[in-house]
């Protein structure tokens, strides 16, 4: 079990799509049926992780190495640590409840599931692979599934969006496959992550263009890379369309969880394998970026309000730009609230943002549109949807008691020792989260219920959309009053990560593990 | 060590089936009345060629043909040709080439009729020359065995002689071809006017000795490269193959799109590393007489790769398409090139397998379309996933991420080992200009892709289906790719073996 926890949580997904290409194509029932009971056991896996996780190193942890292309020092090398043991119970957290959220798809419906749980083996492996290649497999991997399944199940513009994403995250990767084979070949020939880690002090200090030297051009390839997958400004321009498009499921995991995969990348490559770059260029790249997307992305959320065609879809889709603003700002600070922040805020944003995506799915899904301005008086109508929007809506607020206000306050904290702009800018913006989360809960839930609301069939929100609803929820308040369940797994590994960072300043160098 | 012709004929026991092959089905075609047996035994001749080559390796040349061959080699004919590691790996890529080509033609609807013994015959008489390209050791056996292939293909291409665009695209290859190989022997001329001699081994130990004229020797270079570019469809020899690809018979057009590149490869190979470069210490290579070629194919490279890519961008006809895509795989490929070390040499024949697969698997789905639509244009791919053409759509969607270059598919892995040689010897914006391309390419593959999947069927198109004949050998082209792109070590140790010229 030791072992094997981590490579079961991959390929049981496999499994499962081999299953069901297997299933004939009229068995639909059946089809979503095996596609739950293959999400299932990774989420107990999920659990019994969470319980065994060693909470008092560093170290990774259930790993596994096994030689893969021995000629090239290839490895199939997965283990976990701190920084990425939220990120994998986030992800089995989440896609079960996915294939609930996507019960009632009806074109192609074993085409879909299978590349959901490819979908979900890939997203796992990003955040399990120690090895840069292995690393890289399963972030290209994503592309295909992800690709078909805004691509087919998606809105009507679905086609444009989905090359969108694909062109966008390509370019990105890219430029990491190059990087990846640049530290190759400053180390012994490894892809080995442990090992880079300590390879940057080879690269000579050099300007090699633009006055840049090599591990600040290797650092701002990989954060290009990262940087569309946040998605940071200017990156981000796929992100409003591939939400809108993507059926709910999906802009659920895109919200949720590639979204982290961004902030995620940056912490476990450029971090400890550049830092002393890190150090140079996260003010400006994380810390002035990070507070330019805070407000960029309130600012964009608030006009949706406004501007036509007033989507609700997009307006929660540009908060997420906003919010993992937070993330970059408090990883860019370097002190040990800032940093144990953003990871939180990654948690959290992927439970809050994951829940008011499958709220807009609800409303949609009765309704067949998704415009602010559409409705009005909700809360008569459908009581018990409200009450859950309100707390999704005000968990995403950052309203004390609720989880996202810790990451945000950490990450404030954090923020404030070392950038002062940045950080009011960041706190202010909380004043235009407010003002859009607010404007729409007035617009669409509160007054007199609208007179054509008898078409819509706007019947309350059934069992199964509450069993997608309820778990979140409940992680979103416990961990709103003891954000410890999540701190304790990263707090080690990130200050150890963030000695490693500052070392580099000072020219001594600490073992990453 | 040197064999003489009677002694060497041992060693040409594939080209020697295939040979029979020909003869035999040239004889059966004046007896036999069902034209189809005709392709079979075209089919059995290429196979077991290919059994011989591959089955068997270098060495089981040496232990079914007698010991005579040295270790590493030996010159055969009197130096005329060679057999080593990298002829055999060649061999072996050439085999499949016409296993596959004959293996479509089988069923496909453009070769039917009357014609087949000829269009058969002369198919393997096509990978005879082929093979001989991979082997030949001296300019002359070069531009020989090279003038074979290409009259050949030009035949092949013009095979439905009632057919208008395949009668221009034959004709065009022809004016092409012939202009393409009187340069190239026009440049053979002054090497040999500046070494005195045709021999490979020779004109590289003159080149070492002496201090040629380096004005002439890199004007003989560029006027040769006219002739192997053309083969491998390089900018700016390259303008034959779109046209080519598009009126050609859609086996003939993977035909030449795999097995005739493949074999211009090896020329090139065969002739700038071992005869105008010296191997040095750690598997790096050095230019001789100071000849910078490696500049120059850098810049044909980038240019290659970018204007294939550029060009397939808006275009209709996927067979069209496709051609423009094959020519930026040759400036890919050619990036394994300009490193000069062994690690670009194993790239690229690295990279010649997975092509190898990818493309002919592509065009295979192209034919299946076209042999059930009769439509060879992006929109008779249109919806093909939902009209019953769901397996080929998917292992088309397999070809084309592959030919991107994504992984986990063997394409990414090509890549891999190209950029990994580029990376190795500070190529960065090779690099860089290399994965550029990559995304602009996977614009125009996932617009097929697109096609077939997001797109919805009008209902006027026809049905596709697939059948027996043309699924296996989908299935395992398809399969080969998905296979090579998670485990693919045996075939980068056969690469890595094969990387190696017998000097003599």
């Amino acid at each position: 079990m030791e072992h094997s926890v981590l490579s079961l949580l991959i390929f049981i997904p496999i499994a499962g799509m081999v299953t069901i290409l297997c299933l004939p194509s009229q068995a639909q029932d059946l089809v979503k049926k095996v596609a739950l009971a293959f999400t299932l056991p990774p989420l107990v896996l999920g659990i019994w992780l969470f319980l065994h996780f060693n909470r008092t190193t560093p170290d990774l942890q259930f790993v596994v190495k096994v030689p893969w292309i021995a000629a090239y020092n290839i490895e199939y090398f997965v283990g976990v640590d701190g920084i990425s043991i939220s990120m994998v119970l986030l992800t089995a957290f989440l896609c079960p409840i996915c294939i609930l959220a996507s019960w009632g798809i009806e074109r192609a419906v074993k085409g879909y599931f299978a590349l959901f749980l490819l979908l979900d083996a890939a997203m796992v492996g990003v955040f399990c692979a120690m090895d840069f290649f292995l690393f890289y497999i399963f972030w290209e991997l994503m592309l295909l599934p992800m690709y078909f399944l805004i691509g087919i199940w998606g809105g009507p513009r679905r086609e444009y969006a989905a090359i969108k994403f694909f062109l966008y995250t390509m370019l990105g990767s890219v430029l990491m496959l190059i990087a990846m084979l640049v530290f190759y070949f400053q180390t012994d020939f490894s892809f080995d992550l442990t090992k880079l880690a300590t390879t940057a002090k080879h690269f000579s200090a050099d300007p090699v263009l633009f006055g840049l030297t090599m591990p600040q051009l290797l650092w701002i390839g990989l954060f290009i890379n990262f940087a569309v997958k946040i998605p940071a400004f200017p990156f981000h321009t796929w992100l409003p369309d591939a939400h809108v498009e993507a059926p709910t499921a999906i802009s659920v995991i895109l919200a949720g969880v590639l979204l982290k995969m961004g902030t995620y990348g940056i912490l476990r490559i450029n971090y400890p394998l550049l830092p002393e770059a890190t150090l140079q260029l996260a003010p400006y790249f994380l810390g002035a970026l990070g507070a330019w997307n805070i407000i960029y992305g309130a600012l964009c959320a608030l006009a949706q309000c406004f501007i036509e065609p007033k989507d609700m879809k997009k307006l929660v889709a540009y908060s997420s730009i906003s919010h993992m603003g937070y993330v970059m700002l408090g990883m860019a600070s370097f002190t040990p609230q800032g940093i144990n922040g953003a990871v939180l805020q990654m948690f959290n944003h992927g439970t809050i943002t994951a829940m008011l995506f499958l709220i807009v799915g609800v409303i949609y899904d009765r309704a067949h549109h998704r415009r602010i301005d559409g409705f009005g008086g909700l809360a008569s109508v459908m009581p018990v949807y409200t009450g859950v929007m309100a707390l999704a809506f005000f968990a995403a607020m950052g309203l004390p008691g609720l989880s996202a206000f810790i990451s945000e306050v950490l990450v404030l904290l954090g923020a404030w020792q070392r950038y002062k702009i940045p950080t009011v800018i960041g706190a202010a913006t909380v004043i235009l989260t407010a003002g859009y989360l607010l404007w729409t809960i007035q617009q669409m839930f509160l007054g007199k219920p609208r007179e054509d609301y008898a078409q819509m069939h706007l019947t309350e929100i059934n069992a199964r959309e509450l069993c997608m609803l309820i778990p979140i929820g409940v992680v979103v308040l416990i961990l709103g009053v003891y954000p410890h369940a999540v701190l304790d797994l990263l707090n080690v590994s990130l200050l150890n990560l963030n000695k490693i960072v500052l070392a580099a300043a000072q020219g001594t160098a600490v073992a990453l593990h | 060590m040197s064999l003489g012709s009677v002694d060497s004929l041992v060693y040409l026991y594939p080209e020697g089936v295939l040979s029979l092959a020909i003869v035999i089905i040239f004889i059966a075609d004046l007896l036999v009345k069902d034209k189809e047996q005709l392709g079979n035994i075209a089919l059995g001749g290429a196979t077991l060629a290919l059994v011989f080559t591959s089955g068997l390796s270098f060495f089981g040349y040496r232990l079914i043909a007698g010991l005579q061959c040295g270790n590493d080699g030996c010159w055969l004919f009197h130096r005329m040709m060679v057999l080593d590691n990298f002829a055999v790996f060649f061999k072996v890529i050439l085999a499949l080439s016409a296993v596959g080509a004959i293996w479509m033609s089988l069923g496909s609807n453009e070769v039917k009729g009357p014609n087949q013994g000829e269009y058969y015959g002369i198919l393997l008489g096509s990978t005879l020359g082929m093979f001989f390209m991979a082997s030949a050791a001296n300019l002359l056996m070069a531009y020989l065995a090279l003038e074979f292939v290409s009259l050949t293909s030009y035949v092949l291409t013009g095979y439905q002689r009632h057919n208008r665009r395949s009668g221009e695209a034959a004709l065009k290859y022809l004016i092409y071809g012939g202009v393409a190989s009187g340069t190239m022997i026009y440049g053979m001329s002054w090497v040999f006017g500046l070494t005195g001699t045709m021999d490979y081994t020779e004109i590289n130990a003159a080149l070492m000795q002496g201090d040629p004229n380096r004005l002439a020797l890199l004007i003989a270079l560029v006027l040769i490269f006219a002739g192997f570019g053309y083969k491998i469809a390089a900018v700016p020899f390259h303008m034959w193959a779109p046209d080519v690809y598009h009126g050609a018979p859609i086996p003939i057009t993977a035909f030449l799109a795999v097995g005739s590149k493949a074999a211009g490869f090896a020329l090139l190979m065969r002739f700038f590393y071992p005869v105008l470069s010296k191997a040095g210490e750690g598997g790096a290579w050095h230019v001789l007489a100071g000849v910078d070629w490696p500049q120059l194919m850098l810049v044909i490279s980038m240019i290659t790769m970018t204007l294939g890519n550029l060009a397939a961008l808006n275009q209709e006809n996927v067979k069209r398409l496709l051609a423009y895509s094959s020519i930026a795989h040759a400036g890919y490929t050619l990036m394994g090139f300009v490193v000069l070390s062994d690690e670009g040499l194993r790239a690229m024949l690295f990279y010649l397998v997975v092509y190898y697969l990818m493309n002919l698997g592509a065009f295979l789905v192209v034919m299946v379309v076209a042999n059930n639509t009769g439509r060879e244009d992006l929109e008779g791919f249109r919806g093909l996933a939902w009209r019953g053409g769901a397996l080929p759509a998917i292992a088309m969607a397999i070809f084309l991420f592959s030919l991107t270059g994504l992984p986990p598919l063997a394409g990414f892995i090509g890549k891999f080992y190209l950029f990994y040689a580029v990376v190795k010897e500070h190529f960065y914006y090779l690099a860089v200009v290399g994965i550029l391309n990559s995304v602009v390419s996977l614009y125009y593959y996932v617009r097929i892709v697109k096609t077939m999947f997001l797109d919805m069927p009008l209902g006027s198109e026809g049905e596709v289906t697939l059948d027996l004949h043309n699924g296996s050998l989908l299935a395992l082209l398809s399969g080969a790719t998905l296979i090579l792109g998670l485990y693919w070590a045996p075939v980068v140790d056969f690469a890595n073996r094969s990387a190696h010229f017998f000097l003599g």
